[in-house]
Order: C-alpha cells, then structure tokens, then sequence
C-alpha cells in the first residue's frame, strides 16, 4: 500500500505534467508508427524497382494518368474504346473513383508546389502513405475503444501486419490501399459519435463513409456491420439517445452520399445489401419512441400503451414485412449481387458463376494462410475479445461485433483477410497492452522503490498506457485488486494456451491477487519475445512474400540472380511494332496490362464485367485453330497473346489457367464441354491428354516448338512431356516470343483467297519463313 | 373487453396529452418542424405512389432531404433536452451549432443529387 500512498501525495501538477508529457511521448510514437507503416513497404522498391504491381493497379494508373491529362469532368465521362472491343466501357460510371481521385489530387497538389513528381511515383506511393494513415486511425478508434496505451499497441500491430502488407506495399496502386484507412476511420468516426453524441462527429462520419464509399466495394461491410451493431446494443437493451444520434443521420446522409457515386447510384437504395440499415433505421425510430413515451408517462400507463401498441401495431408490422420480402423475392438474384451472395453462401459462386470462383483470391482460405497473414494475431485475438468484456461499453462490443463478422467473411474470401487485419491488430492491441499493464503493475507493487521508471521501460509501446493506468489505478484500493486479478490470469493463460479460454470461477482464485513478482517478469520477457517473433515474421511477409511486382519475376539459381522481364518485353514490342488500332485477344488477366502498358485495344479485360464475351474468348482458346481463327476474325483480332511458363517453371500461367477458360467458355456455349479435356477426370498434357485437349488453341499456341527448346518437349511446370510435340499451325504465324518464352505473340493470318491445293503450299512457304525466323532469333535466346 | 380497452386508450391519451404539454416551448417547435417535416416527406410519397417515380433522384432528394431534416431535428431535440442527463455539459449553443452544419452538408448533397 506504499505505493497508494506515494501516488496520493503526488499532486494535480505533477498528474499534469505527466499527462502532458505522456501526450508528447505518443505524439512521437505514433510519428515513428506512421514512419514504420511507410517504409516497411518499400522492400518492393529496394529489391525491385519503382514499378507498379500486377493487374488491377495497372488499369487504376492508366486511369490517373487519364484523370491528371483530360481533367475531371472529362474522366466522368470517359467512354474508353480501347478495351472490350467492340462494347468498349463507360469507365466514370463503373470505376469506384476514391482512390484515382485521391492519388490525382496528391500528384496536383505536389506539382503545384513545384515538386515535379511522375504520376506513376505519386501512384507507388499510394498505398504506403495510406497505411501510415490507416495505422494513425487504428490508434484513434482503439483509443476510443480501450485507451491511449492499446491504441499505440494496435497501431504499431496494424503498420505491420502481412495481410495488410500484401495489398499495400509500394506498388500496389489498388482500391484496397485507401480503402482500409477509410474503413476504419469511418469506424473511429462512428465510436467518436457513439461515445460523444456529437452532431458534428457524425456529419464527419457520413464524409467518411462517401469516402469510403468511393473507394471500395466493400463499404457494404460499414453499411451492415454498424446497423448490427445498432440492433445488438438495442437488443441488450442498451439503447440510448447517443446511439440514435451515431446512427440516424449517417443512414440519411449516409445513402444519399453513397447515390452521388456514379457506380453506385441508385443501388443505394435499391438493392438488398444496403436494405438492413433501412430497416435498422426504423426499428430505431420505433425503440426511440419507444423510449420517449416510457420518459414521460407513470409505469403503469406505459404498461397499458405497450398492451395496446403491442396488439395493434404487431399486425402492421408483419404486413408491412410481407410486403418487402415480397418485393425482394420478385427479383431474380433476390436484390443480391453474386459477390454478395457468395460472402451468405460460400458454395454459391462455385456453383453458379465460374468467373467468380475462378479468381484465386476469392476462393476460402487455408489454415496456414491464417497463420501467414496474421500470424500471432491469431492467439492473442481471443485475450482481446476477454479484455472488451471487462468491462463490456458500447464500444467494445462494437469491437467485439467486429471480429466475429470478420472472422466469418475472412473464412469465406481469402481476400476478406484485408477485413479482418485490423480487427484482429485492434484486439491483439487491447490484449497485449492489459497484459503489460497487469505485469508491469504487479512489478511495481512489490517494488516500490523502482516503480516508475522500470515499468516504463519494460512496457516499451504500452508505457503511456500504464503511466496514465497506475495513477487512476493504485488510488482505488480495494477494486484495484479485483480488477488486477482477472487480466492477470488471462494473460498467464495466454503464454501457456493461448487459444483456450480461462475458467469462469474467480471466486477460487481470490487469493492470488498480485503475482508473484518472478511470474511477472517471465510474462513480460515471454511477451516481449511473442513481439519480437512478430515483427520478424512481418519483416519477413514484407521483404520476401508480399513484394513481388509479378511483372518482373527473379529468381536464384547457382549463377546468381536471374530476372524475368518478359511482360514487360512483350508489351513493348506489341506497342513498338503493331498498328495504334490493332486488337489483341488474350486471356482476361492480361487485359488491363496490354492496354495499360501496350496501349493496344483488348477484348476482355480483369473489368470482367461481360461474361459473355469473356465466354466467347474462352471458347476460341478451346476450341480447334479454324474454329478459333473465327471467332478471332470476327472480333477483329490482329494478335493472339498467351503466357507460357512451361520452359522456365513459371506456374500461372494460361495452361494451368485453361480448365477455367473451358468452364467459363462452356458456361455460355454448350460444346465445349469440360470432359472433354480431361482424361479420366484428370488434367493432362502429355501423351495421355484427350485430342480435344491436343487440338486446342490453347495448347497448339503455348506448345508450339517448344520441341526445339530441349529436343524433348518437357513442361516444367506440369513436370511432364508435353503429348504432342511436332505440328504445324495453319491459321496462326507466330510473330514473338520473349526472352524466357514467357510470353508468346501469335498474328492471325490473312484469310485464304486462293483454292484449297494452292493453300497448302502457301502455308508451307510461310511456315519455313517463320521457321528461318526462328533460326535467327534462337541464336539471340540462352534457353536453347 | 372492448369497453376496458377503450377505457384504456382513453386515459392513455389523457396522461399522455398532460405529459406532453409540460414540455418546455423550444422543444415544441423543434417537435413541430420535425412533424411538418415527415409530413411533406408522406405528401411526396404519397405524390410519388400516383404519378409514378420517374425522376428517381428527385424523389430520392425531396424524400430523403424531408426525413434528413426531421432526423437532425430530433437529434437536436434530443441533445438541448435538458431533461436528458448524457447531454449536460453540450452547451445548446454548440448543439444548434452541429446541426446547422448537419443541415448545410446534408443540403448541398441533396442540391448536388438533384439533378
């Protein structure tokens, strides 16, 4: 008790002068925080170069440059013919606009103060910069939610957790980058208002979700996830005027803020996903009444009013629900998108819409990528959730709330992991800084004299929360105890069992209300230790997982290191020696690189958007060169492109993408059928392959003399001889081929004007001038 | 029975009247305008349900910025209440302060939905 002594003589001065320099102390915490969360994710510019990275980001930045030269009424307008040839796309009104504003407005801003940047470095930098602002509102939402000490934990969590890494390293231009600062800013905005009941937060709070909004389809989460959040409160009964303020202007201006987005637009209001909060809205409106009426009536009355509400307005409501599910069951897809379908049913995409199932990152997750993405997380996530119960606030269980419905998306789409990062960085937050806090507490209870200073500088992150901690803390003598002795276990528990939750019987356990002070300090190096293995593993996720551009690909072999540049050889050769209106067709993936870097006109694109035409370039790759020849020839396609990883070992390739070109193809055009192109039920491409596999575009345009690279046809990605070496292409003239033979470029010939005999010898002139070619360039190719 | 309920809702209307009319002036015109207000908003509904929606976000807009209007207002209401204990320390100053600007975003919004 010499410690309650102590802090009781302390005066309010010196309480001050802590506080403030605790506020100076985090100030610069959270500047190295931003600091961290920046330059973590400039591994991918060290090791690589300032490039940006895979497919979706090369559409945005083509899209920003468009922005930065044409203006913004121009960029609302933009009808782009350049790709979905011949449909072409309204690109203003079906892009979600938040993040090329933003990086436009950066790159006008720099270049008005005369800091003449490219746009393409304003571009790489993006997302950096974004994840330094979402780690900034990660510490102002955990602030809210548990104190100024988790708030640093989480933040110094979130600036390196590898889920958020993957999609935010330098390079990585994708909605995702600004859309996460959004998502838990407006989080933040709505505990602000909760917490506050200001009218000004929640107006902040609605600007926050158009921007958010704006710059991601994932806004439906906010908009589902803080209406359940409104009904959970509500139905535990702990409704009040705070919550209707946090809650009934943000619906309002919240909808009609969403309806200014072009790509929104009237879906704010009309389909299902946004139709929960409608409905929350008027359940708060009524449970507001509700409330009202029980203030200024006697009990008795308002027990009389329920009777006869209850009776009258019972059978109101269940017209008025009728009504609406009638409505919603009148449409097709029930009001629901696909995307949205498959987060309520995980088998709905596989089963109905293979363009969904067929992209990786929307597939369930495995348990390692768990493990991978956030890694200690993981564990210290259920000490979290037991923190936010002690005591349960508003806040909290919005936190809490939070977890669960992540947790549950992230189980459905690998993607959605992006989702639950920072909930989980929240919860890991709370849960270490109690932690710390107990440990470092119960130090300084046995040891007076050094209290101070010690448990500052073991509690590293967390100092500032048990500095502000132990002054409210040691002042409360008897609940100090009882509050000490819950954590305390829990964070025992926690270094020995992680996952499993303490026994509910504190009773027993009253005894042990201090630990011991050896326990306490093998807690605190454990804990030390639990972080020190996160921030390796980040660094790790950061410097080796998460920052391949996958443009430019490398890798080690005894000579050295090895880089493969041959995208971007490709596209340059396409963009040098094609005419400007020249329309190549490639499988999807490539579309927005080939417009993007190429500048030539594509057919389908990663847009995806027309899945019909995706099927009709789907069934030409699956189908026999004159049949495909066709189908190109009437989309007016000059040049066929398909990436080959089969001579270097590069496994995504369109090979092993190729069933889903078949499923999706024959989704719309019924003979191509996938068994077809399986022997047994088993995908193959050696001598065991089907003929309609053999005779495939597909196969013909990938394997086509891949027999003169080694003499023996062998495939290293399928580990297999390939079925059928030697042929000839008839509709097809290859045209380029890059360095690694990554990326092969096919022109279709002319159509035949001459009789069938005088054909054949045609071709075989061009075949032998196409085979002379080849001499010339093996000679330039290492790999033969 | 009936007779009972009758009663019921009689006496009920009664004390709801006399609990209503102890209420201070200012919150009964905050009270009439959010009324006026969800008034015009059934008006157009009711306008709409005839004629047809065919401006959508010009109905969306008129609706929408009725009910907005009436909303701010009971958030208002709500916070220069002084019966209501979370919102002592709120000056209603600042109170009418945040639903002004409220008010002037949600306006501009709806200037801009409008079409």
């Amino acid at each position: 008790m010499a410690a309650s002594e102590a802090s009781s003589a302390a005066t309010a001065t010196a309480t001050s002068l802590r506080h403030a320099f605790g506020g100076v102390l985090s100030f610069f915490i959270l500047l190295l925080i931003g600091v961290l969360a920046f330059s973590i994710r400039l591994f991918s510019v060290i090791k690589y170069e300032s490039v940006i990275h895979e497919f979706d980001p090369y559409f945005n930045y083509r899209v920003t440059q468009f922005l930065t030269k044409n203006g913004i009424y121009d960029f609302w307008n933009w009808f782009d013919d350049r790709t979905w040839y011949p449909l072409g796309r309204v690109i203003g009104g079906t892009v979600y606009p938040g993040l090329t504003l933003t990086a436009g407005t950066l790159w006008w801003i720099l270049n008005s103060l005369n800091i003449p940047l490219s746009v393409e470095t304003v571009c790489v930098f993006t997302a950096p910069i974004f994840s330094a602002f979402a780690s900034w509102a990660t510490y102002l939402l955990t602030k809210e939610v548990k104190g100024a000490g988790a708030g640093l934990t989480a933040a110094v969590l979130l600036a390196m957790v590898p889920s958020y890494i993957s999609r935010s390293v330098a390079g990585s231009y994708d909605n995702e980058a600004v859309a996460i600062f959004a998502l838990i800013f407006t989080f933040f905005l709505y505990i602000k208002t909760l917490n506050t009941g200001s009218l000004f937060y929640a107006t902040l709070n609605a600007i926050s979700y158009f921007y958010m909004v704006c710059s991601w389809g994932g806004y439906t989460f906010i908009i589902n996830l803080i209406p359940m959040h409104v009904l959970l409160c509500i139905v535990t009964g702990r409704y009040s005027s705070r919550l209707y303020i946090a809650y009934a202007p943000l619906v309002v201006l919240g909808t009609l803020l969403a309806a200014l987005v072009p790509v929104v637009g009237f879906n704010a209001v009309m389909t299902s996903e946004h139709f929960a909060s409608f409905l929350v809205f008027i359940i708060i409106h009524v449970v507001a009444l509700v409330y009202y009426i029980k203030g200024i009536l006697s009990p008795k009355m308002f027990k009389v009013a329920v009777t006869l509400v209850l009776s009258a307005g019972l059978i109101v409501c269940f017209a008025v629900v009728a009504i609406l599910i009638a409505l919603v069951a009148s449409s097709p897809t029930k009001g629901w998108s696909g995307r949205s379908l498959s987060l309520l049913d995980p088998t709905y995409a596989s089963k109905y819409i293979p363009i969904i199932a067929s992209v990786s990152e929307h597939q369930p997750p495995t348990w390692p990528s768990y493990f991978m993405d956030i890694n200690v997380l993981a564990f210290l996530v259920p000490a979290g959730i037991i923190a936010c119960f002690l005591p349960l606030s508003d806040a909290s269980s919005f936190v809490i709330l939070y977890i669960v419905t992540s947790v549950y998306f992230s189980g459905v789409m690998v993607r959605l992991m992006l989702v639950l990062a920072p909930a989980a960085c929240i919860l890991s937050g709370i849960a270490l800084s109690e932690a710390f806090d107990t440990l470092t507490r119960s130090i300084k209870f046995q040891l007076p004299g050094i209290s101070g200073g010690k448990s500052e500088a073991n509690a590293g992150d967390a100092s500032s929360a048990s500095a502000g901690a132990q002054i409210d803390v040691v002042k409360a003598g008897k609940t100090e105890e009882t509050a000490k002795e819950r954590p305390s276990r829990k964070s025992k528990k926690k270094e020995k069992e992680p996952v499993e939750k303490p026994p509910i019987n504190p009773r027993n356990e009253k005894k042990l209300l201090v630990l011991p002070f050896e326990v306490s300090i093998v807690g605190i190096i454990l804990l030390v230790l639990l972080g020190a293995f996160y921030v390796v593993h980040c660094v790790w996720a950061a410097a080796e997982a998460y920052s391949a551009p996958s443009i430019v690909l490398t890798s080690h072999s005894q000579e050295g290191l090895h880089v493969f540049d041959d995208f971007r050889e490709a596209y340059a050769w396409l963009s040098h020696n094609t005419e400007v209106d020249d329309k190549v067709a490639s499988w999807w993936d490539y579309g927005y690189q080939t417009t993007a870097m190429a500048n030539r006109t594509v057919i389908v694109d990663n847009n995806t958007w027309n899945n019909t035409h995706i099927a009709t370039v789907g069934t030409a790759m699956s189908s026999p060169e004159k049949a495909a020849w066709e189908i190109f020839n009437s989309l007016d396609v000059k040049y066929v492109l398909v990436v080959f990883g089969g001579l270097v070992g590069y496994p995504s390739d369109d090979i092993n993408k190729f069933l889903w070109m078949v499923r999706i193809g024959g989704g719309v055009f019924p003979h191509i059928k996938e068994p077809d192109y399986l022997r047994d039920g088993q995908y193959r491409i050696d001598s065991q392959a089907t003929p309609t596999m053999l005779n495939c575009l597909m196969y013909k345009l990938s394997y086509y003399r891949f027999v003169d690279t080694d003499g023996k046809a062998f495939d290293r990605v399928r580990r297999t001889e390939i079925g059928k070496k030697y042929f000839k292409l008839t509709h097809f003239e290859e045209v380029f081929t890059t360095h690694h033979w990554m990326v092969r470029i096919y022109k279709l010939k002319p159509p035949k004007n001459r009789l069938r005999g005088k054909t054949k010898k045609s071709k075989s002139k061009t075949s032998s001038a196409s085979s002379s070619k080849r001499s010339g360039k093996r000679a330039r190719n290492p790999w033969q | 029975m009936a007779r009972s309920t009758g009663d019921d809702a009689q006496a009920l209307f009664h004390s709801l009247r006399s609990a209503y009319a102890a209420t201070p002036k200012n919150l009964k015109i905050i009270d009439l305008y959010a009324a006026f207000a969800v008034f015009t908003a059934l008006i157009q509904v009711v306008y709409m349900a005839l004629v047809g929606s065919f401006p959508f976000n010009s109905f969306l807009s008129g609706v929408l910025s009725c009910i907005g209007t009436a909303v701010l207002a009971v958030c208002l209401r709500i916070q220069v209440n002084k019966e209501n204990k979370e919102f002592k320390d709120l000056p209603p100053e600042r109170a009418f302060a945040d639903f002004v600007l409220c008010n002037l975003v949600l306006h501009l919004v709806i200037m801009n939905f409008l079409g």
